[in-house]
């Protein structure tokens, strides 16, 4: 009996030793054919090329840039716009996709199949295919700067961008938004004064709409009281292409589109599985004692619904973020699509690659860690 | 009075109900199903009638595009510019491009035969012809031949790499990755299972990190990273590195899902195992994957759905698959201003494949909750 468990204990021990020695070995022969095969093509490694001058141009950025800066803070512009999309996108997308999800199990037939057939659509093609189609037909088939489509407001659609009017902060405009973060404290605290007042007594505030009120009115007051604080820069046409104003270029905004229209139709596909996952006996059962069909969605369908919708969602929104790299395809400048340019300059691939890694790593545990702390809430809590 | 007496005397008096009314007419046949699917509320209504209305603005013009008013044959001449219909004579006329690339054509009848095994597996697998298990051994073996037939020797000309294209090359990619990256997927998942401290942290060294980030950076590392590792003086050619790069990928995801799989295999299968003198690797190929797999399977199909997806990046690190050989042609002076012809076309490629895996994984599932078998 003492032989076999040394036996097996040696042999565990003997494992592990090898495993190591092999991973050490590998590691080492990669590492020596790296540095190798880096002077034979006289590529330089090291950081150092961060500081350098960029000397490329990047077409929308957020952050003022110009070709001059360096090649970090050209990367940066790049980190910047990844993490723009992906915001905007995770947010658009949600919004769709629970709409979607609604429209599924609609007891409407003809918007239940319609919601179907964008889920079945949509989720069976490569999104490439998306970006491509939004990018090279969709935006590109609109009308020249003369003859935009103006859907109002000041606003023109046109194969250069999509043109909207820009606000113009003036001097009185931090009174309003300091007035808007006040309200908003406040409504808050209303809130959730209101819950705890009706666990008590029984008592039922409305404390979201008198909360609505605030926020709104509030700020609302101040702008009158201000004179006006907000104005509106209109793009005007000059030449051949309009001035002034806000634009959104075709390239991002057929980088939304596809994301937020693909994401959509697996958010749908989520919040659809969710609310169908809640037992029909437990509506009914609310139904049989008069609880109000709003009631019923917020208090019953939707608290045991998101116990499903948010792992699953999870997922859906770190691959949005990753998804967002094929900018790359339609030459919108997220990060990929900046640090391949710098890696066609410098032949530094290491570098920008680890760069890639650590930037993608980290903000994807951004999101799963503000998901698993929402997750931990909507969970069942068992007494 | 007395009537009514002798009656009852004669034949007792039963409680005979009358037959029911019919259900209200609003309540049955046509009307009723309207009533109840599409006009149970006035929102209900008002939903209905703004679906029907972008119904009417979406489908006619879509039909007159894409049917009546289209061109079917012929040259670049025959779809005038401008016109409102689709010009699928530009698709027929790139038809061998997108399907082969630039594969000679001489040589085209290997790709087809290749196309038409495989159509034919694939339909004998979605009817359910012959055994499961003869099918299952069929498409693990089939790559094999579907290889040497495309790419030559023995007895065949060797045909060029670099001319490989097309939608022959997303399936390609697509199926070697599949093939390749399922068993890796187990090794990696059986790893970070281990209680051998080593082999696991190695697997969650080698998953999390694959995928944590897109497959573009994967695809950049494997077209550009890859050649800097190996020994100098050895290459290998770009579609290799990219395959191996799709590979890697495709099995840290694999891997997890069949983590998935290994995770509800209940205890005392194991202890089941150990108590008839298996040792591991028996316990592992005998009990527990067998159980474990057919547990994943639908996730398995979800995977190789959005691998085969997912191959259509490769145009990024400059091969032309189906995608980019649709995004090529359309670039052809000759056929300019048809893109969406094009792209329209390759949906619908890629749709209907994608589309009938995903219905094939979720005939597994009904089957497998109705009866409990295994018919893979």
């Amino acid at each position: 009996m003492a032989t076999y468990f040394d036996k097996k204990q040696v042999t565990r021990l003997l494992l592990q030793a090898v495993v190591t020695g092999g991973i050490i070995y590998t590691a080492y022969t990669l590492f020596l054919n790296t540095q190798a095969n880096l002077a034979a093509r006289n590529i330089a490694s090291g950081f150092g090329f961060l500081s350098v001058e960029a000397g490329l141009p990047i077409s929308n950025s957020l952050l003022p840039y110009t070709p001059s800066d360096s090649y970090g803070y050209a990367f940066l512009v790049g980190v910047i716009n990844t993490l723009h999309v992906s915001f905007l996108g995770i947010l658009a997308a949600s919004a769709i996709g629970v709409l979607i999800g609604i429209a599924r199990v609609s007891r409407n037939w003809l918007i239940s199949n319609l919601a179907a057939v964008y889920v079945e659509i949509l989720r069976n093609i490569p999104l490439l295919l998306l970006l491509f189609f939004a990018y090279g037909v969709v935006l590109a088939g609109l009308p020249h700067p003369r003859a935009s489509l103006q859907p109002g407001w000041g606003a023109y659609l046109n194969n250069r961008g999509f043109y909207l009017p820009r606000p113009i902060f003036q001097d009185g405009f931090g009174w309003v938004a300091a007035m808007f973060g006040l309200t908003l404290v406040m409504a808050i605290l209303l809130w959730r004064w209101a819950v705890g007042y009706h666990r008590r007594t029984g008592r039922y505030i409305p404390a979201g709409w008198l909360g609505c009120i605030l926020i709104i009115g509030m700020p609302a007051l101040t702008v009158w009281l201000t004179g006006t604080p907000l104005t509106w820069e209109k793009p005007v046409l000059r030449g051949f292409n309009f001035q002034g104003g806000m634009v959104l270029r075709p390239e991002f905004s057929a980088l939304m589109i596809g994301l937020v229209l693909y994401t959509a139709a697996f958010i749908g596909e989520n919040v659809r599985s969710g609310i169908q996952s809640v037992d029909a006996g437990q509506i009914d059962a609310a139904r049989s004692f008069g609880v109000r069909p709003g009631i019923i969605m917020r208090r019953i369908v939707l608290p045991q619904a998101l116990r499903v919708i948010v792992p699953a969602t999870t997922n859906d929104y770190t691959s949005l973020v990753k998804n967002s790299s094929l900018a790359v395809a339609i030459g919108y400048p997220d990060m990929v699509s900046v640090g391949g340019t710098i890696i066609g300059q410098n032949d530094q691939a290491i570098e920008i690659i680890g760069m890639w890694m650590a930037v993608y790593l980290c903000i994807n545990l951004i999101i799963s860690t503000l998901m698993n702390w929402i997750n931990a809430r909507v969970q069942l809590t068992e007494r | 009075m007395t009537a009514c007496f002798s009656q009852t005397a004669q034949m007792p008096l039963i409680f005979q109900p009358r037959p029911a009314l019919p259900p209200p007419k609003q309540s049955v046949g046509m009307i009723g199903w309207l009533r109840a699917n599409l006009f149970s509320s006035w929102l209900d209504a008002g939903l209905t009638v703004m679906a029907l209305f972008f119904l009417y603005r979406a489908l006619p013009p879509l039909f007159s595009w894409a049917i009546w008013n289209a061109v079917w044959f012929g040259g670049p001449q025959s779809c005038a510019p401008g016109a409102d219909g689709a010009c699928w004579a530009f698709v027929a006329d790139k038809f061998r491009v997108l399907m082969v690339g630039l594969y000679p054509a001489s040589e085209i009848w290997r790709p087809l035969l290749g196309g038409v095994a495989l159509i034919a597996l694939a339909l004998a697998s979605a009817l359910r012809i012959g055994s499961g298990k003869i099918r299952a051994a069929l498409w693990v073996a089939l790559p094999i031949p579907l290889y040497w037939l495309v790419n030559g020797g023995m007895g065949l000309s060797v045909v060029d790499q670099s001319l490989w294209g097309g939608l022959m090359l997303s399936i390609g990619l697509a199926l070697a990755g599949i093939m390749c990256s399922l068993p890796i997927g187990i090794l990696l998942a059986l790893g970070r299972r281990s209680d051998i401290a080593v082999i696991k942290a190695l697997c969650i060294g080698i998953i999390e990190p694959i995928r944590g980030v897109p497959l573009i950076t994967i695809l950049f590392m494997a077209s550009v990273m890859l050649p800097l590792f190996l020994p100098v003086g050895l290459e290998i050619n770009n579609l290799l590195r990219v395959q191996i790069g799709i590979i890697l990928f495709s099995a840290a995801y694999m891997a997890e899902v069949v983590r998935g799989g290994l995770q509800a295999i209940p205890k005392g299968q194991y202890d089941a195992a150990k108590s008839i003198g298996l040792n591991y690797w028996k316990t592992t190929v005998l009990v527990v994957l067998p159980q474990a797999l057919r547990h994943v399977i639908p996730s398995l199909i979800g995977r190789c759905i959005a691998l085969f997806k997912d191959t259509s990046l490769v145009i990024i690190v400059g091969l032309l698959d189906f995608l980019g050989m649709v995004k090529a042609s359309s670039q052809d002076p000759e056929w300019l201003g048809h893109d969406a012809e094009a792209y329209v076309f390759c949906a619908l490629i890629y749709w209907v494949i994608c589309f009938g895996m995903s219905r094939y994984g979720r005939s597994l599932e009904r089957l497998r909750k109705k009866d409990g078998l295994d018919n893979a």
